[in-house]
C-alpha cells in the first residue's frame, strides 16, 4: 500500500544576505510516496541539496511547509526536527561519512544507537541489514579497510537498519565507479520496493534513470518536470 | 552497551600523539594540585602536631597567642586559680620557647624548647626510638629527633651539648617529629626548660587542663574565661583551627599554597580544553553526520564527556602513580608531603570536574553544528 511520506508544499529558500543573497528554491512542491524510488535531477547549482536540506529537515525553509509522515516541521526546535530526522528520515551521503574508528557493524549500529536501541537486539538487526547489503564478511571492517562501493553500501544499511520511512540519498553514487554505482543503486530500489520505503536519490547521472519510479527535474530552484517511469508516460510540469 | 564509550574512547586514542599531550597536560596539572594539597595538608599536621600529640580538654594560653609557638606568658598562680574551678581535674604547665644550642665547633644553632612535668601526663616526646621518655626526669637530659642529628651536631643517646651555656644529655632519640619552622624540638621537664628559655618559676607558657569525667566541657571553658581575665581556654579542635588559620592564612603560605592549586587547575583546565575542542574540531563531520541521523543533542554531549572522563580517570591514574611516589621521597624531608586517601579522593572529583568543564568549549562549538555540512562535503 503506497503512502505518503513527504508533502512539501510551496517551498522557498532563500540563502546569504545582502549582495550574496540567492533565491536557491521557488515555490516547490512535490511529495514522495512509500515504495517508489523518485530521482532528483539537476545541473550544479540548481537546488537540489537545498532541497534534500530542507526534505530531510536539515534546512527551514524560507517559505512553504513540509510535513514528514504528517507532522509538520513548521516551526520546530532543532532537536525536533533531530527527532523527525532520527523517527523518519535515513541518509546517504555522497561522501558516507562513515565514522573512521567505528567497524562497519558498529557504524550501522550506531543508527540503532542514537535512537536508543542497543543489545543483542539492536546486533542482530546490524547483521541483518548488513547481509541484506551483502557485506556480511566485512562486518569487522573498518571504514579504510572497505573499497568505496561496501563504504556505500555501509552507509545504505546505516539508513535503512532504523526502519525509516524515507530514504535521502544525496549523490550517492557520485563517488563511484559505474559498476558500484548501478549495484548502490539496485539496492535503493529494492529497499524502496521490498521494503515499502519512500527513497529520493539527487543525482545528475542520466544512467540511473532505469531504476526510478519518477523523475523530478531541477533548475534555479524550481521543478521544471516531472517523469513516471513506470507507465513510460512523461508528464512535463512547467513552474513558474 | 552504548557506543557512546566506544566512539568517545577510540576517538581520543585515534591521535596518540593529541592524546599523549593532553595527558602530560592532565598529569603535570593534577601532580602540581596533589602536591600543593599534600604540602597544605602536611603543613597543617605539621602545624598541629603538638597539639595533635597531648591529651588534654582545653589549652590555656594568654590572649595574644595566636599559635602553639607563640611566646605565650602566664603566673604559675593561675594553675591554682584553674584547679578551684568546680569541673577541673588537673592542670599541667608546659613551658616553650626558643634556645640556642652550642655546637661541637663552638658555633651556635637555634632550638625550640618544649617541657612539662612528664610525670603528671604532660607534653612529652613520642615515637621514641632510642632512650626513653621517663629518662627526661633526671636533670639535663634531652630529647631530639633523629633527623635534627647534623643540625645539633650529635650522634645519639649520650650525646652532649649546651643549651643557653647549659650542659644537657641527649637521653631518648625520637623519629619524625619535625618542625615546620625548621628549628629543632628539644623536649625536656619542666624545670629544664625554664632554665634553657630563661623564664622565672613564677611564669608559664601553657595550662594543659584535664577535666573530671562527664564534665561540661564547655560550660567549664566559660567558667574559666569569666573567672579569669587576659587569658584564652580552647579546646584542642579550636586550638588546631586557631593556629592553622595563623600559620596558613595570618602569614600567607597557606594562601600562597592555594592560589597555586587554583592556577594549577586552570592550567590543566585550559590544557584539556583545547585539546577536547581540537580533537572535536577534528571529528566535526562526525558530530555533523550524528546529528544528521538524528542524535540529540544530549547523545553528541555524552561522547564529549566520556572523552573528558576517560581523560580524567587516565591522567588522574598516572598522576596518582607519580603523587605516591612524590610523598615516598619526600618522607623524610622537612615539611611533608600528606596525601590522604579522602584527598585522593577529592583530587579525582577535581580531575574529573576540570576535565568536564574543560568540555564546555567543544561542546558549544558542536552545538552550533550545522548537519547540513554534511551534504555540501
Amino acid at each position: 500500500m503506497t503512502e505518503l511520506i513527504i508533502e512539501a508544499a510551496n517551498i522557498g529558500k532563500i540563502l546569504g544576505t545582502g549582495p550574496a543573497r540567492v533565491q536557491a528554491l521557488k515555490d516547490v512542491s512535490l511529495t514522495l510516496s512509500s515504495g517508489k524510488l523518485t530521482i532528483l535531477m539537476g545541473p550544479s547549482g540548481s537546488g537540489k541539496t537545498t532541497l534534500l536540506s530542507i526534505l530531510g529537515c536539515m534546512l527551514a525553509p524560507t517559505d512553504g511547509t513540509v510535513r514528514i509522515c504528517g507532522t509538520s516541521t513548521t516551526g520546530a526546535h532543532p532537536e525536533q526536527l533531530a527527532k523527525i530526522r532520527r523517527q523518519h528520515i535515513g541518509f546517504v551521503f555522497q561522501s558516507y561519512h562513515l565514522f573512521s574508528t567505528l567497524t562497519a557493524a558498529e557504524n550501522v549500529q550506531l543508527a540503532l544507537d542514537v535512537r536508543g536501541e542497543q543489545g543483542h537486539k539492536a546486533i542482530a538487526k546490524t547483521a541483518e541489514v548488513l547481509a541484506s547489503v551483502g557485506l556480511t564478511s566485512k562486518m569487522a571492517s573498518f571504514p579504510r579497510q572497505l573499497s568505496g562501493g561496501e563504504q556505500q553500501r555501509v552507509a545504505i544499511a546505516r539508513a535503512i537498519v532504523a526502519e525509516p520511512s524515507a530514504i535521502l540519498a544525496d549523490e550517492p553514487t557520485a563517488a563511484l565507479d559505474s559498476a558500484n554505482g548501478q549495484a548502490t543503486m539496485a539496492i535503493l530500489s529494492r529497499i524502496a520496493k521490498e521494503r515499502n520505503r519512500a527513497v529520493l536519490v539527487v543525482t545528475h547521472d542520466p544512467r540511473l534513470f532505469g531504476f526510478a519510479d519518477r523523475i523530478l527535474y531541477i533548475e534555479d530552484g524550481s521543478l521544471t518536470r516531472e517523469e513516471l517511469t513506470d507507465s513510460k508516460s512523461i508528464k512535463a510540469q512547467q513552474q513558474a | 552497551m552504548s557506543l557512546v564509550f566506544t566512539l568517545a574512547s577510540r576517538n581520543l586514542f585515534q591521535d596518540r600523539l593529541r592524546f599523549v599531550a593532553s595527558l602530560i597536560g592532565i598529569v603535570l596539572s593534577v601532580v602540581l594540585v596533589m602536591v600543593q594539597m599534600g604540602l597544605y595538608f602536611g603543613f597543617g599536621r605539621m602545624i598541629t602536631t603538638m597539639i595533635d600529640h597531648v591529651s588534654t580538654d582545653l589549652w590555656i594560653v594568654s590572649n595574644g597567642a595566636k599559635c602553639f609557638e607563640d611566646l605565650s606568658l602566664l603566673s604559675t598562680a593561675m594553675q591554682k586559680r584553674l584547679l578551684a574551678i568546680d569541673g577541673v581535674a588537673e592542670v599541667v604547665p608546659v613551658v616553650v620557647g626558643f634556645s640556642v644550642w652550642s655546637l661541637p665547633d663552638g658555633a651556635m644553632t637555634p632550638v625550640f624548647v618544649i617541657g612539662s612535668d612528664i610525670a603528671a601526663g604532660g607534653l612529652s616526646p613520642w615515637n621514641v626510638v632510642e632512650g626513653s621518655v621517663q629518662s627526661l626526669t633526671a636533670p639535663g637530659t634531652v630529647a631530639v629527633d633523629r633527623s635534627y642529628y647534623d643540625r645539633l651536631g650529635v650522634s645519639g643517646i649520650g650525646a652532649t651539648s649546651q643549651i643557653r651555656g647549659l650542659p644537657v644529655t641527649v637521653g631518648a632519640v625520637t623519629d619524625g617529629i619535625r618542625s615546620f619552622t625548621t628549628t629543632p624540638y628539644v623536649f625536656t621537664d619542666l624545670g629544664g626548660a625554664r632554665s634553657y628559655v630563661g623564664l622565672p618559676a613564677s611564669f608559664t607558657s601553657h595550662f594543659l587542663v584535664r577535666l573530671k569525667a562527664k564534665a561540661d566541657v564547655e560550660g567549664i571553658r566559660r567558667n574559666i574565661l569569666s573567672n579569669i581575665s587576659g587569658i584564652q581556654a580552647l579546646t584542642p579542635d579550636q586550638f588546631r583551627e586557631q593556629s592553622r588559620s595563623f600559620w596558613l592564612f595570618g602569614t600567607g603560605a597557606g594562601a600562597a599554597l592555594l592560589a597555586g592549586v587554583l592556577l594549577s587547575a586552570i592550567v590543566g583546565t585550559a590544557i584539556v580544553a583545547q585539546t577536547l575542542f581540537s580533537s572535536t574540531k577534528d571529528h566535526l563531520y562526525e558530530f555533523a553526520t550524528l546529528r544528521a541521523i538524528g542524535a540529540s543533542n544530549g547523545y553528541i554531549y555524552k561522547v564529549i564527556i566520556c572523552q573528558a572522563v576517560l581523560s580524567a580517570i587516565i591522567g588522574f591514574a598516572v598522576a596518582a602513580l607519580i603523587g605516591t611516589a612524590v610523598v615516598h621521597f619526600t618522607a623524610k624531608s622537612a615539611l611533608q608531603i600528606v596525601i590522604t586517601p579522602n584527598l585522593m579522593i577529592e583530587l579525582f572529583l577535581v580531575t574529573v570536574v576540570m576535565c568536564v568543564v574543560s568540555a564546555i568549549a567543544a561542546i558549544l562549538r558542536v552545538i552550533r553544528v550545522d548537519p547540513a555540512i554534511v551534504l555540501t562535503r
